[in-house]
């Protein structure tokens, strides 16, 4: 290993420290063992901390430099060096990655210390922030490396880690079921990613963004389609896309603040990064891109109906999360237009989604972990502070005039608009449904009369869980509108966007939407908020909700086309195994056991037999010998 | 003389030879048989040597005799071994490498 | 070089049959002294073709070297594991007589096809044997020069040979040998457990004219003691009859007790008074019948156990 020099100055010289402390942290507190239980939390949320520092002044210096600097590459050492390849673990700092840095590291510390409430009775916990910040370091490799192979590093970081927290209560069954799950699915995905650094590799030469970037456009369109495609595979595995999507509703087994850091805020949108930060290949290949596109219409639809139809509060803000996603890689598919806009929904989508998790977290906490939302109602006044920053975050993800959601939304289905009718119409669809449903979950949980079980008595949760949600709240309230001006034109030498003037007034379009919205929120009122909802599920016939309640079926699904005809293919090959190849070998064995039982007869023992044998045989060679010299 | 004739002595020698190796229990005597194979292909060698003009055939003997002599001084001793053990200088007693 | 004057077709043609004779006889006596003695024949035959045949060193080899050496070798270990016994000729392996007959049959034919065959004259070797001034110069200068090499390895064959049968026919000692203490600790074992008398065993008898080891010792009641020869002469029946020996000497003192009594001695059976060398010697052949009568038919009965294991 080569340390290299760097060239970067200032702060962003240190950008590693942001990689290293909570690496360093992780494993000293799987290391040190019981001797960290008492403060091991602390040093957990001090590493996110002074990362989330490290990051505030690396976009401290890159606001400040001028425009045309605000790419810098940070050479870290070299990695690998073949005759072919030459690969050097670098950090690339700029506008893009930064924004990711500081979502990862601020979310991240909001929600660090929000665990240290959320699991202060957990005996596991100083595991639990070793997981968390070893999650931190590997994100963060995720998105400041400067090229494929260093992100693939991070990439399956983020999924170890990932694994290790949706098991986290590995006792229970079917936490430890889902985390295998996840880590199967995420294989899949792994496989698209794994191939197009193969493919870059060996068309390219190198995996470096810049490298990759300036190549595109000289790839013969079926490399490029085919790498742009391998990419998309990796992306639908890591963000929850339609069709590798079913992991993320079972990933809810883990803890609340998991769900809400790694499969809401910023896991989950790696797939979306990667999108983004391939903008280059997708430029030059219509099909990928408009795969991108399906793939994010189709799982924002998904997970909008998916999200109607569950009961359990966690799982309804999963499906949600696949359809936000699913607005993001529908914006970075359509092109130009649409990554900043992508990359705008991400980060509000990050605040806002992390608060509501934190928020359902809140109201589990209050519950005694219940989460099946037929036994909440009329929790506004148990647990006010909790409800009033939720309500924040329902107002965002609806896209209310004036909140974060409102904002990053809107442009996108103005971009889907223009980029075809079809994808504006069902980012508008989506748009109203996600209205639909929020609104049904606000209503369920927060309003109508209490359905709590007997011995539950809601309180409001400590300091540590409330301040969180606070800062979030107050994110998902104003981050919209502070980003909306600015975002454009930040990420524009990052990704070369095309000027794209966000407008601050509604345009036809966005009045459209807000009817939508407006009919959705009504429509959920008049099911949930005007009659009193069962407190058992109600009996259906409607295809529809039964699709929805079984996650649209993606376990069959996949249980069709995936598991069974792999079962197949095993108990085929078992068979085969057993009946075939063990038969046959036996069968020859027991062949040359029956010959040699016939042929050891002739093993007498008896010396005079062997000479005779042998005179036998001398007198037949000599026969043959002479008759070979006749003929 | 027809060298001929000897030769088929020799060959009328040498399958009397392998008939009482291979019919005689007895090591000793099944020993001496093969003992009047050599002296058989000797005569060969003497036989040949005289149709040639050459002695190289005689010489051959020579060395099949200096041969035979260490045959049967280990060969002999390796019966008495036999026989110190098993009693018996039967072959078809030292069957141990049947099955 | 008279066995080169010899005409050799009337060597081959008396030795020839011969040497079949004698290697049927090989193969067909039941006693392996017989077969030996067979094989001495035909290699002495065989000596006298290679004489005929222009081979007079190989000839004085064949004799020294086959029938002087190897074949007594072959009567030294006959005697060693048993030179009267005649070997069944019954054929234990199935079909092995007819198989047998048949290989050697054909390898013999096989031989004849082969190589039966030559040209009709032989060139001679007087050329060859004239070349170096005969025929044992001949082979002299031969096995110096160019067969050197091989002669010099069969010397190492040689002793590798003699080294070989000595290690072979060492005797190895499995068990420690036991000490004179270990020995008397045994015999007072056997003497405890099952009465054997631990003391040494009776010597043998003395007679007047019989001191062997085949003379058993007398009881006190006049019968003899078993245990006072050998089992072997025992179990042969080749022991002298004591008592009968005994019997004239006994006579003898008693028709000298008789005289000094006074009375008229009697006669001894026999003999008349006196020792009579003569008459003895008359007693002894009888005597030597008598004691070993049956010792054919004995042996016959060792042989006969013998085949039957």
């Amino acid at each position: 290993m080569i340390l290299l020099e760097t060239m970067a100055a200032g702060a962003i010289s240190y950008a590693w420290l942001m990689i290293a402390v909570p690496a360093v942290s992780a494993a000293l507190l799987l290391l040190l063992g019981k001797a960290a239980d008492a403060w091991g939390h602390w040093l957990g949320v001090l590493a996110a901390l002074a990362s989330f520092a490290v990051a505030v002044a690396c976009f401290g210096q890159l606001l400040a430099s001028a425009e045309s600097a605000r790419e810098v590459t940070v050479p870290l050492f070299t990695w690998i060096t073949t005759p072919t390849w030459h690969i050097d673990a670098a950090l690339l700092i700029d506008p893009l990655s930064i924004l990711f840095a500081l979502l990862i590291t601020g979310v991240g510390s909001v929600i660090h210390i929000y665990s240290v409430g959320y699991m202060a009775h957990d005996e596991r916990k100083r595991r639990f922030f070793a997981f968390l910040n070893l999650f931190v370091a590997a994100m963060l490799i995720l998105v400041l490396s400067d090229n494929y192979l260093v992100l693939f590093v991070g990439w399956e970081g983020v999924g170890l880690a990932s694994y290790l927290l949706i098991g986290f209560w590995q006792h229970k069954p079917s936490a430890a079921a889902a985390a295998k799950k996840a880590f199967v699915m995420n294989r899949v995905g792994d496989l698209g990613m794994t191939m197009s650094v193969f493919t870059m590799l060996a068309l390219i030469g190198s995996s470096s963004f810049a490298d990759v970037n300036a190549a595109a456009a000289k790839l013969p369109w079926g490399w490029v389609t085919a790498i742009g495609f391998f990419l998309l595979l990796g992306a639908c595995g890591k963000s929850a896309q339609v069709p590798l999507q079913a992991w993320l509703l079972d990933a809810m087994e883990g803890p609340t603040p998991v769900s809400a850091l790694i499969h809401a805020a910023t896991m989950v949108t790696a797939g979306v990064y990667l999108v983004v930060r391939s903008h280059a290949i997708y430029a030059e290949t219509e099909a990928a891109a408009l795969a991108v596109c399906v793939v994010g219409a189709v799982t924002l639809l998904v997970g909008a109906w998916i999200g109607c139809s569950k009961d359990d509060i966690k799982k309804v803000l999963a499906g949600s999360t696949m359809s936000q996603i699913g607005y993001m890689m529908l914006a970075a598919g359509i092109g130009p237009a649409g990554w900043a806009f992508a990359i705008f929904h991400l980060l509000t989508h990050g605040f806002f989604k992390a608060n509501m998790f934190l928020g359902a977290g809140s109201v589990m906490h209050a519950m005694g972990d219940d989460v099946n939302m037929r036994n909440f109602g009329a929790l506004r006044k148990a647990i006010p502070i909790t409800f009033w920053t939720f309500a924040m975050g329902y107002l965002a993800i609806i896209g209310f005039p004036g909140f974060a959601g409102y904002f990053s939304k809107d442009h996108i289905i103005e971009a889907a608009f223009e980029h075809g009718p079809a994808f504006g119409i069902i980012a508008i669809l989506g748009a109203g449904v996600t209205a639909f449903y929020m609104t049904r979950l606000m209503l369920m949980t927060y309003f109508g009369e209490a359905r709590w079980e007997k011995d539950i008595h809601p309180h409001e949760s400590p300091l540590t869980m409330t301040v969180p949600l606070m800062i979030l709240a107050a994110f998902s309230v104003i981050a919209g509108f502070l980003m909306n001006g600015w975002i454009s034109g930040w990420l524009n030498p990052g990704l070369g966007v095309a000027e794209h003037e966000a407008e601050w007034l509604p345009t036809p379009v966005g009045l459209v939407t807000l009817v939508v919205i407006a009919a959705g929120v009504f429509l959920g009122w008049q099911l949930f908020g005007k009659k009193p909802v069962p407190k058992e599920v109600p009996d259906t016939s409607n295809p529809l909700v039964i699709a929805g309640r079984n996650d649209v079926f993606g376990d069959a699904v996949n249980s069709a086309l995936a598991v069974k005809p792999t079962m197949l293919l095993a108990d085929t090959t078992v068979a085969n195994d057993t009946w075939i190849i063990d038969r046959g070998v036996d069968g020859l064995a027991t062949g040359f056991l029956e010959l040699s039982r016939v042929g050891r007869k002739v093993q007498t023992g008896q010396v005079r037999s062997y000479a005779l044998f042998m005179a036998v045989g001398v007198f037949l060679v000599g026969v043959l010998v002479i008759v070979g010299q006749l003929g | 003389m027809n060298p001929d004739l000897v030769l088929w002595l020799a060959a009328i020698l040498f399958g009397i030879g392998a008939l009482g190796l291979m019919t005689r229990r007895n090591a000793l005597v099944a020993f001496m048989c093969v003992e009047l194979m050599l002296n058989a292909a000797n005569l060969v060698l003497v036989t040949m040597s005289n149709v040639h003009g050459g002695l190289d055939g005689q010489v051959a003997a020579f060395f099949v005799m200096v041969v035979a002599a260490a045959e049967v001084t280990v060969g002999l001793s390796i019966i008495v071994m036999v026989y110190r053990s098993r009693r018996s200088t039967s072959v078809d007693a030292a069957n141990l490498l049947k099955q | 070089m008279i066995p080169l004057t010899i005409e050799t077709d009337i060597v081959f043609w008396i030795c020839g049959p011969l040497m079949v004779a004698g290697a049927f006889g090989l193969v067909l006596f039941r006693k392996a002294v017989y077969s030996a003695l067979s094989m001495a024949f035909v290699m002495v035959n065989l000596a006298a073709l290679y004489a005929a045949m222009g081979a007079p060193l190989l000839a004085a080899a064949q004799i020294i070297v086959y029938t002087g050496a190897i074949m007594m070798l072959f009567l030294f270990v006959l005697m060693l594991v048993g030179v009267d016994r005649a070997d069944s000729l019954v054929e234990t392996i199935k079909g092995q007589r007819v198989w047998t007959a048949l290989a050697a049959i054909g390898v013999a034919g096989l031989i004849i096809a082969g190589i039966g065959h030559v040209a009709a004259a032989s060139a001679g070797l007087d050329s060859a044997n004239e070349a170096y001034g005969g025929n044992v110069q001949g082979l002299a200068a031969m096995l110096f020069n160019r067969y050197v090499f091989p002669f010099e390895l069969t010397s190492a064959l040689l002793i590798t040979a003699a080294v070989g049968a000595m290690v072979l026919a060492q005797h190895a000692r499995l068990t420690p040998k036991k000490t004179q203490a270990e020995r008397a600790a045994e015999r007072m074992e056997a003497y405890a457990t099952a009465g054997v008398h631990p003391g040494a065993l009776p010597n043998s008898g003395v007679i007047a004219r019989h001191n062997s080891i085949a003379t058993p010792a007398l009881l006190p009641d006049g019968s003899i003691s078993g245990e006072s020869v050998s089992e072997v002469l025992l179990g042969r029946g080749a022991i002298v009859d004591t008592p009968a020996l005994s019997a004239l000497t006994a006579a003898n003192f008693a028709g000298v007790a008789a005289e000094l009594e006074g009375e008229e001695p009697p006669v001894p059976p026999a003999l008349d008074t006196g020792p009579k060398p003569a008459s003895l010697e008359g007693a002894t052949p009888a005597d030597t019948a008598e004691l070993a009568p049956e010792s054919g038919a004995s042996d016959a009965a060792v042989e006969d156990e013998e085949e039957s294991k």
